[in-house]
């Protein structure tokens, strides 16, 4: 019984992978990548448009990026490339784990406790708009070594975010959950735990999605500040060195690693909230 | 169920005073309200939106104090003086007019937290009561379904069954069929006469419609628009079980005449106060 449930459940994913790939959705997201291109390729190569003369062709960047043997030394076929994608990806890895460690549980409190949000929002209003760049100098006196500062400030960029739109999650729960509980004769810990943190996880993974998208922009910043690897600093090192199809491979490169991230980050919700996802479901039908 | 709840959930409220002082401007909601209720009555509050009557479930429930007066419950206080706020217990269970079920939580999830809660049975034993007590009130084969997946009327009833499963002293319902349209209403009012009819609680129940008030209640207390108070309390003596050709007797339309002035009456006064509905 479970076997033929499972190979239905196959045939059903077959299917919908193929209906996905046929769904004009799809076409039309080829097409606008079509219509970036073409646009890149005019304006840079063919029209020479003011401004956008001097960047990298279209397909200089192609031939750099698919080159057995590169120009500038960065190509898909180079082991650098993914020496610099695993330095960056293990760094952006540990900032988001701390930052969500930390960042969930302080929003939970702040969104909960109005006395712990009168003590400490202030503060957290006051930090949080900082620039990160603003904190390098800090984050190089405190910590010693390459990796620690790069953590650190890929770190606070998805704190604040996570922790804000973890208490906006627990305070936008409808009061009558809170009174259902209490009247069900739930105490102040079961409350927490079947209505704080299940009604916050909308928000949660919302935040978290943002979260992970601020963790790289932040990571890649601190690289061009300081580091010896990593995405960042081939975009910067590859500037100053004037190899400019190399920045563009760096960029793009970070551009579909950031788009995969938060991909991954939206699965897991998902599969954390099937309640929503059907109520989404429904609500769209 | 288990002890004889007929003896269980008569109510008092002696002169309760409500004051809302939000911003130094003092409104007050509940005026010297005094109702007696005997338990398992199925006591129906009939006033114009935003009168007040909310506010008298939620001191009762224990969701905010009271300015003054007290409000018991079989002989025990729940609040008034030296007490502004009775403590929410699993003994008044509040149906809420938007719905409260828990929307991350299943049916059956739903239908077990309170028991799970309080923690005073075995699991086992809590998810056998949750699937007889479903399959008695026509859920059966919801159980893994989603809050948000079910239809307003089901919701409703899902809600009911779950304040039962604590067996508590008193219904407290704040118009919860409000939401519905006038057919499922009438399928939900039977529904509410049958659980009624099997469990025995007192029933608290708030609503705007008057129809609704005297086809399910043994008592009618018509409140006035704020300050809230009753107006009139009248004991609605047709027998049960009722069905829904009920509306269509002499006795009911009798009552019917002799209250729905009253109720217009109010509805007016609220009406040029302006008040908010609510």
């Amino acid at each position: 019984m479970n076997k033929i449930m499972l190979k239905l459940n196959l045939n059903l994913r077959e299917e919908s992978l193929i209906r996905k790939l046929l769904s004009p959705r799809f076409f039309l997201m080829i097409t606008g990548f079509v219509i970036f291109l073409c646009f890149w390729h005019l304006s840079v190569e063919v029209w020479q448009l003011p401004r956008f003369a001097q960047l990298p062709t279209l397909r200089a960047v192609v031939t750099e990026f698919i080159s057995t043997n590169p120009i500038y030394g960065v190509s898909i076929f180079t082991h650098e490339l993914y020496q610099h994608i695993l330095a960056s990806c293990l760094r952006v890895f540990a900032a988001f784990i701390l930052a969500t460690l930390l960042g969930v549980p302080l929003g939970l409190f702040l969104g909960w406790s109005t006395k712990f949000r009168e003590y400490v929002f202030p503060v957290f209003e006051m930090l949080r708009p900082i620039p990160i760049l603003a904190w390098v100098p800090l984050a190089i006196v405190m910590f010693t070594g390459i990796e620690t500062p790069v953590i650190f400030l890929a770190f606070l960029g998805s704190f604040f975010v996570t922790a804000l739109n973890t208490m906006l999650g627990v305070q936008q729960i409808d009061e009558s959950y809170f009174r259902a509980a209490r009247c069900l004769g739930a105490n102040s810990f079961q409350v927490f735990k079947h209505v704080v943190i299940p009604g916050a996880m909308p928000f949660i993974f919302t935040g978290l999605q943002i979260s992970v998208g601020v963790c790289w922009f932040s990571l890649v910043a601190a690289e061009m500040v300081s580091g010896q690897y990593g995405l960042g600093y081939i975009i910067n090192t590859s500037y100053t060195n004037v190899r400019y199809p190399t920045i563009i491979i760096g960029m793009i490169t970070l551009g579909f690693i950031g788009y995969i991230t938060s991909a991954m980050v939206r699965s897991v919700g998902k599969s954390l909230m099937k309640w929503r996802m059907r109520e989404l479901a429904l609500s769209e039908g | 169920m288990t002890n004889s709840p007929q003896t269980r959930g008569q109510i008092s409220i002696k002169d309760v005073v409500k004051i809302y002082d939000p911003e130094g401007a003092a409104v007050m909601a509940v005026d010297h309200c005094s109702l007696e209720i005997a338990a398992g009555e199925i006591c129906m509050i009939v006033g114009p939106s935003g009168c007040g009557k909310t506010t008298l479930l939620n001191a009762i429930a224990g969701f905010h104090s009271i300015n003054g007066g007290s409000i018991e419950m079989d002989g025990q206080l729940l609040c008034g003086p030296g007490k502004p706020q009775a403590t929410p217990g699993s003994d008044r269970i509040v149906v809420f007019q938007n719905g409260a079920l828990f929307p991350w939580k299943n049916v059956i999830d739903n239908l077990m937290f309170g028991p799970l809660m309080s923690g005073k049975l075995p699991f086992n034993e809590i998810k056998e009561k949750a699937l007889y007590m479903m399959a008695d009130a026509g859920l059966s084969g919801t159980e893994n379904s989603f809050p948000g997946e079910l239809s307003s009327g089901v919701k409703r009833r899902v809600e009911i069954v779950r304040a039962l499963m604590n067996d508590p002293s008193v219904l407290l319902l704040d118009e919860p069929y409000r939401a519905l349209d006038s057919l499922s209403k009438s399928v939900m009012h039977e529904a509410l006469l049958d659980i009624y009819a099997k469990n025995k609680v007192t029933i608290f129940f708030i609503t705007h419609d008057l129809q609704e008030a005297l086809f399910l209640g043994t008592k009618l207390a018509i409140m006035t628009t704020r300050p809230c108070k009753p107006k009139k309390i009248l004991t609605v003596d047709i027998p049960y079980p009722r069905s829904y050709s009920v509306v269509t007797e002499k006795r009911f339309r009798d009552l019917m005449e002799e209250t729905s002035h009253l109720v217009h009456e109010e509805a007016k006064k609220s009406f040029a106060a302006g008040e908010k509905e609510g």
